[in-house]
């Protein structure tokens, strides 16, 4: 009976950490699928985990926050459409800026407001997206493993959470079962073709940038009001990366994207709980190695050893409608 | 593909659109500093006599820019062969080991100016090993060189935090670095050249011989894209892979070369905190150095003589943003981060932005001068 605890323990924090991750790697899918490369995932999180935290904390509402943080994500995502959509620049070099600008603005204006090195203010209950308990997770709990599952594994996680695995089956029916999903792909592999039917090219990119702030906002969110009471500086510590390579690690699908989410999440949560316990047969394990495995899955990935990953093939490249 | 743009004067299109993008980036940059409650105008002052005001500011300064000049030109590089290397700040990170592996051998056995040239080579060396991998894997097998080698910093953060936590700390100490270089690995401070005008500069001012070696490396840098067969190769590669592949130049080969010129260019910067101010190899000691060199190329053009002053200036932003913390709480060090993130932005992503403006302005006074032709720029 341990063993099963601890288990559900692990995949427990697995699923929340993965929460994040897996909204920012849908995020990115959006925006990627429709042809713009996305390497600001990292920082369109942090602005929106620091404008949601800032405004849960003036206002005393989640769902302010929550507003906020979708506002300003979204509109770091339409700097980064003006940039490479209208101005058709280089979607990779748009996408570091934003990444610095985040960084370097969160921490300036965090400490100009609120004056804690950084941080905002420890959230209220009420500023918080708490954790939310499935019906009869209580009564269920002395079950043996199915009961076990339900109230310890499936029950207890905050509104956001369930948002994100909602999101997945969701995003799969706009890009597969939508007019709008199948241009979108469209125009992530041909746009020329899409412009040709008398599609705009722009306003349907812009939408799938928009899409992108959208999550990232609630990815910040999550951070800010239900992992965490609060903003800390630098709080994204590299996830929009992460979730980038999970991105790439499922090949641009929904699905996938989510198992790649739990898998790279499942290291993390090993690597928490796991950290200088010597193992059987292989012996100590350094954290560092651990950190970095999701890094090393990808690049081995991405080298295809391990089937190959392929891009949509019109992304990165700017537009230019023929005159 | 047809190019929307326009042909205009060589000085409007290296001097004024730079110039240009830079304002409205530091005009942005202003109102973030308007918006924390502060004066930007005083701000700008407080920064500039900061950086530029004393003998000692200088020497900071400068200290600073030796090392945007390095991962700057790593980044030019790499441009020029039409690849954007990120992986600048992992290539010095793992670099530092290299540094640190031959001073810790030689310096108490080698004077330093024995010691330094090894150093210089074990620097490149790792550097330039660093970018192979994602170089190789751009080359042969097709993965995209950005994300491998946004991968690869996070992995070489990983990889030092073991080495000096568990491999390289000195039994018994609890701070995560190795132990102090000796006089064999401490380069000459170059402080007594500002002294020579007349400045004041105490002997702890960090600038090093290291500046000398990236003012050279610079030249180097000119020499090798503008006046050999290999730069020649690189240029025709990054304007046009297609041309480069008609005209028999091997794509892997110059891929791989050009990519560990860059990372041994962006090793070296290592050198400088290592060798000539810390005396030890510390965590993170590149905080973000290498990134900066993305805002420097682009500031710079890709081109040595404006990679140098655009280093300059990162290094005045540096040594005056310190100051500046000084004077006003609010505006801590992370302004910078601001400033290189819209510099990024408006240098680079939207470098185009007010061209069409631009060319009106021109077409206004002589249609002549504006031609349709294609505009050099940087692709990734």
């Amino acid at each position: 009976m341990e063993f099963v605890d601890t288990l559900i323990n692990i995949l427990n924090s697995t699923i929340r950490v993965s929460v994040p991750l897996l909204l920012a790697c849908l995020a990115g899918l959006y925006s990627e699928r429709a042809g713009i490369f996305d390497i600001g995932l990292e920082g369109k999180m942090l602005a929106g985990a620091f404008a949601g935290a800032a405004a849960a904390a003036v206002y005393g509402s989640a769902w302010i926050g929550l507003g906020m943080a979708v506002l300003v994500s979204v509109a770091l995502a339409l700097v980064h459409g003006f940039a490479s959509i209208t101005h058709r620049g280089n979607q990779i070099v748009s996408g570091v800026a934003i990444n610095f600008i985040a960084a370097g603005s969160t921490i300036i204006l965090g400490q100009a407001w609120f004056n804690q090195g950084g941080r905002t203010p420890s959230l209220p209950p009420e500023g918080r997206f708490g954790s939310n308990t499935l019906p009869f997770a209580e009564e269920l709990r002395g079950v043996p493993v199915i009961g076990q599952i339900y109230s310890g594994l499936l029950s207890g996680h905050s509104l956001l959470a369930y948002a994100a695995f909602l999101a997945v089956p969701f995003t799969w029916w706009v890009l597969f079962r939508t007019r709008f999903g199948l241009r979108l792909r469209a125009v992530g592999e041909n746009p020329a073709a899409v412009d040709t039917a008398g599609i705009s090219v722009t306003w349907l990119r812009y939408r799938a940038v928009i899409c992108t702030g959208i999550l990232t906002g609630l990815a910040g969110s999550y951070m800010s009001l239900s992992q965490n009471a609060g903003f800390v500086k630098d709080m994204s510590a590299g996830r929009g990366f992460i979730a980038l390579a999970a991105l790439i690690f499922a090949k641009w699908r929904p699905v996938p994207a989510m198992f790649a989410c739990l898998l790279f999440g499942f290291l993390d949560a090993m690597a928490i709980r796991y950290q200088g316990i010597a193992l059987p047969m292989i012996g100590k394990i350094p954290v560092q190695f651990m950190q970095a495995l999701p890094y090393v899955l990808t690049v081995i990935l991405l080298a295809g050893f391990i089937g190959k990953a392929i891009p949509p093939r019109a992304g990165g490249v700017p537009y230019v409608k023929e005159r | 593909m047809s190019n929307p743009y326009a042909k205009l004067p060589a000085w409007a299109d290296y001097g004024l659109i730079p110039l240009i993008n830079l304002l409205v980036a530091f005009f942005v940059a202003g109102l973030v500093v308007l918006l924390v409650g502060e004066n930007p105008f005083h701000a700008a002052v407080i920064l500039v006599d900061g950086a530029f005001g004393s003998g000692q500011g200088i020497a900071y300064t400068l200290y600073y820019a030796t090392n945007f000049i390095f991962t700057g030109l790593a980044v030019a590089v790499a441009f020029h062969c039409g690849l954007f290397n990120i992986g600048g700040e992992g290539q010095a990170y793992i670099a530092g080991l290299g540094v640190a592996l031959v001073a810790l051998t030689f310096d108490s056995v080698l004077p330093w100016w024995l010691t330094f040239p090894l150093a210089v080579l074990g620097a490149a060396a790792f550097g330039a090993l660093w970018a192979l991998i994602p170089a190789y894997l751009q080359a042969k097998r097709g993965s995209h060189i950005v994300i491998t080698t946004i991968m690869f910093n996070f992995i070489a953060a990983s990889i030092m935090v073991y080495m000096l936590v568990d491999v390289l700390k000195p039994r018994g100490s609890m701070a995560p670095q190795t132990r102090q270089l000796l006089e064999g690995a401490q380069l000459p401070k170059l402080g007594w050249i500002l002294s020579e005008f007349g400045l004041t500069v105490r002997p702890s001012a960090p600038l090093n011989l290291t500046f000398l070696l990236a003012l050279l490396m610079a030249f180097l840098v000119w020499v090798l894209i503008w006046r050999t067969k290999l730069g020649y190769e690189i240029r025709t590669m990054g304007f046009s892979p297609k041309a480069a592949r008609y005209a028999g130049i091997s794509e892997a080969r110059i891929i791989i070369i050009t990519m560990m010129i860059s990372g041994a260019l962006a090793g070296m910067m290592a050198l400088n905190p290592i060798m000539g101010d810390q005396y030890r190899l510390s965590l993170d000691f590149v905080a973000g150095a290498g990134f900066v060199g993305i805002a420097v190329a682009l500031m710079g053009r890709s081109h040595p003589v404006g990679i140098v002053p655009a280093a300059i200036l990162f290094g005045m932003l540096y040594q005056g943003g310190a100051e500046l913390a000084f004077e006003m709480p609010n505006i801590s060090r992370d302004m910078i981060v601001i400033i290189q993130g819209l510099v990024i932005l408006f240098a680079g992503a939207l470098e185009h932005m007010f061209r069409p403006w631009v060319q009106a302005v021109f077409a206004s006074f002589s249609p002549r001068s504006v031609g349709m032709n294609q505009p050099k720029g940087e692709r990734a």
